[in-house]
């Protein structure tokens, strides 16, 4: 059993605390994906697991082994480097070949191995190249057998797809995804790329300046996102916030954005009501309203603004009061630039957000 | 690009030319410029020079004494300036180019009577010494700049695969840093080699060969200067053809 926990770790570098008590355990086998913007510590925090950096505070667990002050060959980690780190003085097979080299395994079988690896990322017929002459994805590939050849407990990758291009990362998405399977070993990813996370992990960290703020599945992650943070980062468009006041109108429960009312889910009464009266803010994921070009019942008024044609489906841009929201519609909704709109929101998908905190308010029980 | 290499070649082309000339030819007018037969005349004479063979030893010697020094001193401080942060490091980086401020005119009377009390007087270790402060400040910032240049995820990534600090040095950044450091290598040879000043100062019997030839020039003759200048070019033209090979080959594996 590989489990790698976390506990408490910090990590400064002068007075900028990249990484900040962070709290983590990944369990046997699992696709972990570290998630945030760029400067968020998310790298920091995968260097720490890996020994490239020395911890400020804090306990690194690696199996029931505490790795926190061990060198990184030590550990039992391997990485994949954002640069792909690939050795330009060795030929791809050197490369495949270099960390059992160093473990002393029998030449005949490294050789085994460095195939069947090759052979694996299906760059069998490039074992004589040497790096110059492969293409970024090529390489990439390379970076991936030379870290599984030593069969690591642990597996990091340091967004290895952010350097090849947008069709390339979604093949090699899928293929990573497929090889972790297969080789089920425990794997840490970082990546600022919300669909990348959304795709391949079996658990996503998201993390914002040195702090894990959400670790679930994707999809609790992206249905019920802890704060405002989350739901504005995960999401092709995120979700849309809109300033509302929470009251009783017919004796339920809901919100009022400007003068129409938005009953809430039954589950979300009981804390709701706590804050009659009080300003809140309603998150709706772009795709959970049903957009109309002509007046409704019991839907929101808004002026489009802007829509942009993206084949499968439309996005339009509105404005709802003072605020601006995204929402996703059918290809052929027909819609101008000043026309009104009138949304029908899935009440059921309506999640509420504390104004001052940003925080999200859980339904009750 | 013609006009320089115009430039440089020029007179090493006469000198050669001087060099393989007949000693009579030498003295007409107007000289041919192309020399009626190719003779070894004046190089023997040179060579068999009373002293000139001693002094080239001596030279060879200090020159790889020089190398080897300013190579392992001046390599790992390179890398500790180009990985490391320190307090002091940009103190040291500037202090590294003082010790070329101070003219070595004024370093030698100190520097003679010091290297006669500890008896490295008129040694060919001792003019390798002073070469080797020469050469170093050299050797530490431009190996400075080549482990600079070469990226920190190798290392690490080798560290990963199982290196220590020390096999990831050896495996990895030693062989990308090679091609620079043999660059800095003939660099700190080719000082060596032609330094003259601290040569002659601090040597009296055990003369490096600049410094016997300047001894020399009291009264020389055609083509002893000649075939003196010819052989002084010489080992620095075979040392960089040689290494430059072996840099061309490197470099264009491993760069980028």
């Amino acid at each position: 059993m590989v489990e790698v926990k976390l506990e408490n770790v910090s990590k400064s570098f002068g007075k900028v605390k990249a990484v900040n008590k962070v709290n983590m355990l990944v369990k046997h086998g699992e696709f972990l994906v570290l998630l945030g913007p760029s400067g968020c510590g998310k790298t920091t925090t995968l260097r720490c697991i890996a020994g490239l950096e020395q911890v400020d505070e804090g306990r690194i667990f690696i199996g029931d082994e505490d790795v926190t002050n061990l060198p990184p060959a030590k550990r039992g980690v391997s990485m994949v480097f954002q640069s792909y780190a690939v050795f330009p003085h060795m030929t791809v097979f050197d490369n495949i070949a270099f960390g059992l080299k160093l473990r002393k395994v029998p030449a005949d079988h490294i050789k085994k191995k460095v195939k069947e690896a090759a052979e694996l990322l299906r760059i069998g017929d490039l074992l004589d190249r040497y790096p110059h002459q492969l293409s970024g994805g090529q390489r990439q590939r390379v970076a991936v057998a030379r870290a599984i050849t030593v069969e690591p407990k642990v597996l990091l990758m340091d967004e290895p797809l952010s350097n090849v291009d947008a069709l390339l990362r979604l093949q090699m998405r899928a293929e990573l995804k497929l090889l972790q399977r297969k080789l089920g070993a425990t794997t840490i990813y970082v990546t600022h790329d919300q669909v990348e996370a959304m795709s391949i992990g079996d658990r996503i960290a998201v993390m914002k300046d040195g702090k894990i703020i959400q670790c679930d599945k994707p999809m609790e992650i992206y249905e019920n996102p802890a704060d405002v943070f989350v739901g504005g980062f995960i999401g092709t468009p995120p979700m849309n916030f809109i300033d509302a006041v929470v009251c009783k109108a017919n004796g339920k429960i809901g919100v009022k954005i400007d003068e129409f009312f938005l009953e809430a889910p039954q589950f979300f009464a009981k804390e709701l009501e706590k804050r009659e009266g009080k300003e809140i803010l309603v998150g709706i994921r772009p795709e959970n309203v049903e957009v109309e070009n002509k007046p409704v019942k019991n839907a929101l008024e808004a002026k489009n603004l802007i829509a942009e044609m993206l084949g499968s489906n439309k996005i339009i841009t509105v404005q709802i009061g003072e605020k601006i929201a995204k929402f996703v519609v059918p290809p052929d909704f027909e819609i101008e630039p000043d026309e009104k709109v009138w949304l029908k929101i899935e009440k059921e998908k309506v999640r509420f957000m504390d104004k001052s905190t940003g925080k999200a308010i859980l339904p009750a029980g | 690009m013609i006009l320089i290499s115009v430039w440089t070649l020029l007179p090493i082309i006469f000198i050669a030319l001087g060099t393989f000339t007949p000693r009579l030819e030498l003295y007409q007018w107007p000289k041919p410029i192309i020399p009626s037969h190719f003779t070894l005349e004046s190089f023997i004479n040179f060579a068999q020079a009373y002293g000139v063979m001693d002094a080239l030893k001596n030279s060879i010697l200090a020159a790889i004494t020089t190398v080897v020094l300013s190579i392992s001193i001046g390599a790992p401080a390179g890398y500790a300036l180009a990985r490391f942060k320190f307090k002091g490091k940009d103190t040291f980086r500037i202090g590294v180019l003082v010790t070329r401020m101070f003219p070595i005119a004024v370093l030698s009377i100190p520097l003679a009577s010091l290297y006669l009390y500890i008896g490295l007087y008129d040694t060919v270790l001792g003019v390798a010494f002073i070469h080797t402060v020469f050469a170093y400040p050299f050797s530490i910032l431009i190996s400075m700049s080549i482990f600079a240049s070469i990226p920190k995820d190798f290392e690490e990534a080798a560290m990963v695969l199982g290196c220590n600090r020390l096999q990831a040095f050896w495996y990895v950044v030693l062989p990308l840093a090679a091609p620079g450091l043999a660059a800095t290598a003939i660099f700190s040879f080719v000082i060596s080699w032609n330094e003259v000043f601290a040569a002659s100062i601090l040597t009296l019997y055990n003369r490096t060969l600049p410094a016997f030839i300047v001894s020399r020039l009291e009264a020389p003759t055609l083509d002893f200067l000649l075939a003196s200048g010819f052989f002084m070019i010489l080992p620095a033209i075979i040392f960089i053809y040689i290494v430059r090979k072996q840099l061309l080959r490197m470099w264009g594996i491993a760069v980028k």
